[in-house]
């Protein structure tokens, strides 16, 4: 066919700037389609760091407490699960199986969490995902710890090594354990979620470390100043046995001994930095548990049971709303990148009309040779709308295979860097709607020189202007 | 609509003037207009040379000839056809079958062989190419070796002197024998020499084909070796802008 023909050289023999005009438009599409990928991974890896579990039970709080500091290792408990409540719903009828999580503890402000076998064999992550060890074993033993994955890459820890916990969250210890020197036995795969940022060991080791411990303190007397700045924040266990100077409300929640039910101030209510309970080392205390159903169809009314617990005021939520709920709220990042998105396709398609512009525009003379050799609209439409549109959708083409070749290429190198999986996916709509609308501007964009061609006289560009 | 040689458009009968204008008016915009010619007459079989200052209407006046131009009045007769009455493409298919233009300069696409850019028209016009004696490539040849470009064939125009590429422009005109050859100042570029050079060449080439030639200038000296001259200003009723 003449037109393609024509169309064919013509770009061949701007080669050079139709390149350039296809590597702009095949960046500007990458740039959206990459961040578009880099927002759905975001949110995949957010709303996947716990996957499978049908329900987190806590002491009554905030929610996204709750999920902070189950979920994300951020912030403290609010308080503790007596012993017999958690038993109560570990062998209720609708719970298939459990994962205590005893929290409070540090190792070099690494989280320890005390839990169980359960830990291993029923967390999920990703879609499902199980973990598995990297090395070495489970921690059975009282004195056995496991690592997660950043925590023995930042440490170099091996098996093997020995590691003293500190009590409290501060990165140097205020008070360490000195007493019961732990061993790793495990280093648990990298998981891309914060159980990569946190030590795992049994609830006996958790209970012997603090053998002894009443009040927040070893049984001798401290050496340290209680109340410490490293223990502002994440004050769980190094809460001043000192009352602080403030009202007696707050006197009485700064209680040494944790009392459970009514004492417990109700969700929304409390102080966030009212959380200087304590274990009470009489018997196995956790600070919260995740559990899955034995029927899905058992969530809700399970969740209500737990909410509406008489010995105890617990909570329990669904991590997946949770989550999606959280995204929401910490959604001005996903907003951001959306803004960031649009001002993309803006600057995207505005480069792209230039250049396609410029290109078009220098060949008005031509298309007036064209037109006096009985060339007809429909052939100069053709000509420019056939090249305008092939560069526009070669820069799309290209532009897309960038995005998905860069992805398949970097995608574990991506992972194993900032622990963000990005999915390879299908294209989403905003996606579909840039593409559609920079190849149709692309034809589009043809039709505006080709008018202008056909409507201008034999003038055009030929002769000087007298 | 058709005739025996399979053209829609009316057969050029010995009698038929090649171009004949009457009462036409053409304006760019409304209220300034560029040409009030109340009758021009080109014959058949003739070479007219047309003449006037710059900005006197030459290259407006050709465009309607031509029918990229529409007139807002009056009736513009290009062999035997009305353009006034036809649309724009049978406009386009007049010119591409039945006429050959040939610009001041820049007349080739640039990434067109001379080859190619001689053979353009007749690729495009069905009609154009049935016109052709023998085939494409040995009418072209013979034509390219009356231009004395017959070596220059497999050349882009970048590879060209101005002489040359109005050679090539002039064979691309002539290529597929055209009724009506119409010509904008093709020799303003060339130097004296060059000039004569191609003035007879064209000649030549449309004796050969049996072309009627109009052939625009504003330099009076070429006007003795044409049939007739005529005078734009002579003829335009309209004001000449400044
Ligand atoms: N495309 C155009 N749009 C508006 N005015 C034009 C255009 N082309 C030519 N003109 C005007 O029409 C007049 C005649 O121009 P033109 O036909 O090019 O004269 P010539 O070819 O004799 O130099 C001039 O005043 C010129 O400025
Ligand atoms: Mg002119």
């Amino acid at each position: 066919m003449l037109t393609l023909d024509l169309a064919r050289r013509s770009l061949r023999n701007r080669l050079l700037p139709s390149i350039l005009t296809v590597l702009s438009i095949a960046f500007s599409v990458a740039l959206l389609v990459g961040i578009e990928n880099i927002r759905n991974g975001l949110r995949a890896s957010f709303t996947g760091t716990i996957s499978g579990t049908d329900l987190i039970v806590g002491p009554q709080a905030g929610s996204i407490q709750l999920l902070l500091y189950s979920v994300f290792g951020m912030g403290s408990p609010t308080g503790n699960i007596s012993a017999e409540a958690y038993e109560h719903f570990q062998n209720h009828p609708a719970v298939a199986w459990t994962i205590p999580y005893a929290l409070g503890d540090s190792h070099r402000g690494y989280r320890v969490i005390g839990t169980t076998e359960d830990f291993y064999e029923h967390f999920r992550y990703r879609g499902g995902t199980p973990l598995a060890l990297a090395q070495g074993d489970r921690a059975r033993d009282a004195m056995d710890v496991v690592l997660g994955s950043e925590v023995a890459e930042r440490l170099e820890y091996a098996p093997g090594d020995q590691i003293v916990v500190t009590h409290g969250m501060g990165a140097a210890g205020i008070m360490d354990h000195d007493d019961t020197p732990f061993e790793v036995v495990g280093i648990l795969e990298r998981t891309g979620t914060p159980v990569d940022r946190a030590l795992y060991m049994t609830l006996e080791g958790i209970d012997a470390m603090h053998e002894g411990w009443e009040g927040g303190v070893p049984p001798a007397p401290p050496s340290f100043a209680p109340g410490g700045e490293g223990a502002a924040e994440d004050d769980y266990y190094a809460a001043p046995p000192t009352p602080p100077v403030e009202t007696d409300e707050h006197e009485r929640d700064h209680g040494h001994e944790h009392q459970h039910g009514e004492t417990q101030t109700p969700a929304g209510a409390q102080d966030p930095s009212l959380h200087a309970h304590d274990h009470d080392h009489g018997g196995t205390q956790i600070t919260s548990f995740f559990l899955g159903t034995t029927s899905r169809f058992e969530m809700l009314s399970l969740q209500r049971e737990i909410n509406e617990y008489r010995d105890e005021p617990l909570m329990a939520i669904a991590p997946g709303i949770a989550l999606a709920e959280m995204w929401r709220s910490v959604g001005y990042a996903e907003d951001g990148l959306k803004i960031v998105s649009f001002f993309v396709v803006i600057v995207g398609l505005l480069g792209m009309l230039v250049s396609l512009y410029t290109a078009l525009d220098a060949r008005r003379r031509e298309m007036a040779i064209f037109r006096a050799l009985g060339a007809g609209p429909r052939r100069i439409i053709g000509l420019l709308v056939v090249e305008s549109g092939f560069l526009a959708l070669m820069g799309a083409v290209i532009g897309v295979a960038l995005v998905y070749g860069s992805i398949f290429f970097f995608q574990g190198t991506v992972e194993a860097r900032f622990g963000l999986l990005i999915p390879i996916r299908p294209l989403g709509s905003l996606e579909w709607l840039y593409l559609g609308s920079v190849v149709a501007a692309g034809f589009v964009l043809g039709l505006i020189p080709a008018a202008k061609a056909y409507r201008n006289t034999l003038t055009d560009g030929l002769s000087p202007r007298s | 609509m058709t005739n025996a040689e399979g053209s829609e458009f009316a057969p050029d009968g010995a009698l038929t003037p090649a171009v004949e204008l009457r009462q036409l008016r053409f304006g760019y915009r409304p209220g300034t207009p560029v040409l009030q010619v109340d009758s021009l007459v080109v014959p058949a079989g003739e070479s007219v040379f047309l003449h006037g200052p710059s900005g006197s209407g030459k290259t407006t006046l050709l465009g309607i000839i031509a029918g990229v131009l529409k007139a807002d009045r009056g009736e513009a007769l290009v062999l035997g056809n009305d353009l006034t009455r036809l649309g724009g493409s049978d406009r386009d298919h007049l010119r591409g079958e039945r006429l050959g233009y040939i610009f001041q300069m820049f007349n080739l696409i640039p990434y067109l062989s001379a080859f190619d850019n001689i053979t353009l028209p007749c690729r495009m016009n069905s009609r154009r190419m049935k016109r052709l004696d023998g085939s494409l490539d040995v009418e072209t040849r013979a034509l390219a070796r009356t231009l004395e470009i017959e070596s220059l064939l497999g050349a882009r125009p970048g590879e060209l002197s101005v002489g040359q590429q109005q050679r090539v422009a002039a064979a691309r005109a002539l290529l597929g024998r055209p009724d009506l050859v119409v010509a904008d100042e093709p020799t303003s570029a060339l130097d004296a020499d060059r000039r004569e050079a191609f003035l007879g060449l064209l000649f030549e080439s449309c004796r050969e084909a049996g072309a009627t030639l109009l052939f625009v200038s504003h330099d009076r000296s070429l006007e003795s070796r044409f049939d007739r001259a005529l005078s734009l200003p002579d003829v335009n009723r309209a004001p000449v802008a400044a």
